[in-house]
């Protein structure tokens, strides 16, 4: 049956080719941990994305319930958490995949380090990854600031004082964040949710595309 | 044991398609049940709410009578109000639904000026009769629903609403 859907759309578009070309490709020996076991530091960078995935999916089913107002956002945050069936499940996976993919990136950017695939022809690589990283942190912050509760107004208020003392331009960038020049609060919310559910995730993607199609088209980095 | 070889191709791709499947659904199973929980909530048995309307007030009329009382949607609670189209009928009490069964506007008693006996829906000109009863080849396909009616101290207590048991 599957097969039969298969052929009939590979008849007409002839798929075959693009699937290929993104699941047939090589993975050396020196990247795989069946031979050497301490291959498995290769693994972070996909461990990265796969925790990327749940972070989008989960996020998506959140903002079924999530309100971006000062009223009402740290409600729907407890009625999602404590009300709604598996709240606590969905809620869990994005709030301990928030801190999760930083780590698997970090152990990434380690390993391409320290196994020094940064250098050329994969230089253009590492500025894409140095960007998703950058990226990264911004979903982090910008996302602390959803449940509206104590940390969140508080490691914000911090966050962007930080932001604040940046020579010359502080200033601006500071009421570019929370939107007023002085006030934390109802503004400060909605732009938060709306670079963290839409600015960022699109950047990301498109970083995230550059950086695989790179990948693909350089290979892997050869054995130490 | 069947003859039929499974090939190391066939069982890698058995295996690691019942591996990975597993793990997709224990990550989708809880997002889907998140989801769709609004769907599987058990509906809250409707208590009666107090109106001001007296019955001895009642006439064989309808008149308006409006109630409010408080609404928990989700994590947003508030009062809201709600109408009713009350009129006795002989002893009996009626209180009518003024929720278009066409497409859900609100009714009013002789809305429309030609029909001054009828419920009259200005979204699409729906009419009905005095018992709900919809008037044939006007757009609605049902009668008006009715509410429960309780009566304590003189005074009118509406329920949860269901079909009309007039006609």
């Amino acid at each position: 049956m599957l097969n039969k859907i298969y052929d009939w759309v590979d008849e007409r578009l002839d798929i075959t080719p693009i699937w290929r070309d993104i699941a047939d490709h090589e993975v050396p020996e020196h990247v795989n941990p069946a031979h050497h076991f301490s291959a498995f530091i290769y693994c972070f960078g996909g461990l990265t994305f796969f925790i990327t995935v749940i972070q989008i999916l989960s996020g998506m089913f959140l903002t079924m319930y999530y309100t971006p107002d000062i009223e009402n956002a740290w409600r729907s945050v407890y009625y999602l958490q404590n009300e709604v069936a598996f709240g606590e499940i969905v809620r869990g996976m994005h709030h301990w995949g928030a801190s999760l993919v930083i780590v698997m990136m970090f152990l990434h950017t380690l390993r391409v380090f320290f196994t020094g695939s940064y250098k050329k022809p994969r230089e253009l690589n590492w500025m894409v990854g140095v960007m998703i990283f950058v990226v990264m942190l911004g979903l982090g912050f910008t996302g602390y600031l959803l449940p509206w509760d104590m940390k969140a107004l508080f490691a914000t208020k911090v966050g962007i004082e930080i932001a604040a003392s940046v020579p010359f331009i502080g200033e601006w960038i500071k009421i570019l964040l929370a939107g007023d020049s002085t006030i934390l609060g109802a503004q400060t919310l909605t732009r938060f949710f709306a670079i963290h559910v839409f600015f960022l995730p699109a950047a990301l993607l498109g970083l995230l595309a550059a950086h695989f199609i790179m990948i693909r088209r350089q290979g892997i980095s050869g054995p130490l | 044991m069947s003859n039929t070889r499974v090939s190391r191709r066939q069982f890698l791709n058995y295996t690691l398609m019942g591996v990975g499947g597993f793990m997709a659904s224990g990550m989708l199973m809880p997002m889907i049940r998140f989801a769709v929980d609004p769907v599987l909530e058990a509906g809250a048995a409707g208590d009666y709410i107090p109106t001001s309307q007296k019955v001895s007030e009642l006439t064989e009329e309808p008149v308006r009578v409006d109630f409010t009382y408080d609404q928990v949607d989700g994590w947003y609670e508030s009062e809201v109000t709600g109408t009713a189209w009350v009129y006795k009928e002989g002893d009996k009490v009626v209180a009518l639904s003024p929720v278009c069964k066409h497409l859900g506007c609100t009714v009013n008693w002789g809305g429309d000026s030609a029909h001054p006996n009828q419920f009259f829906c200005p979204c699409h000109a729906g009419r009905y009769e005095k018992n709900g009863q919809n008037v044939p080849g006007t757009p609605p396909i049902g009668p008006l629903d009715e509410f429960d009616v309780k009566i304590e101290d003189d005074l009118l207590y509406l329920g949860a609403t269901k079909p009309n048991t007039l006609i």
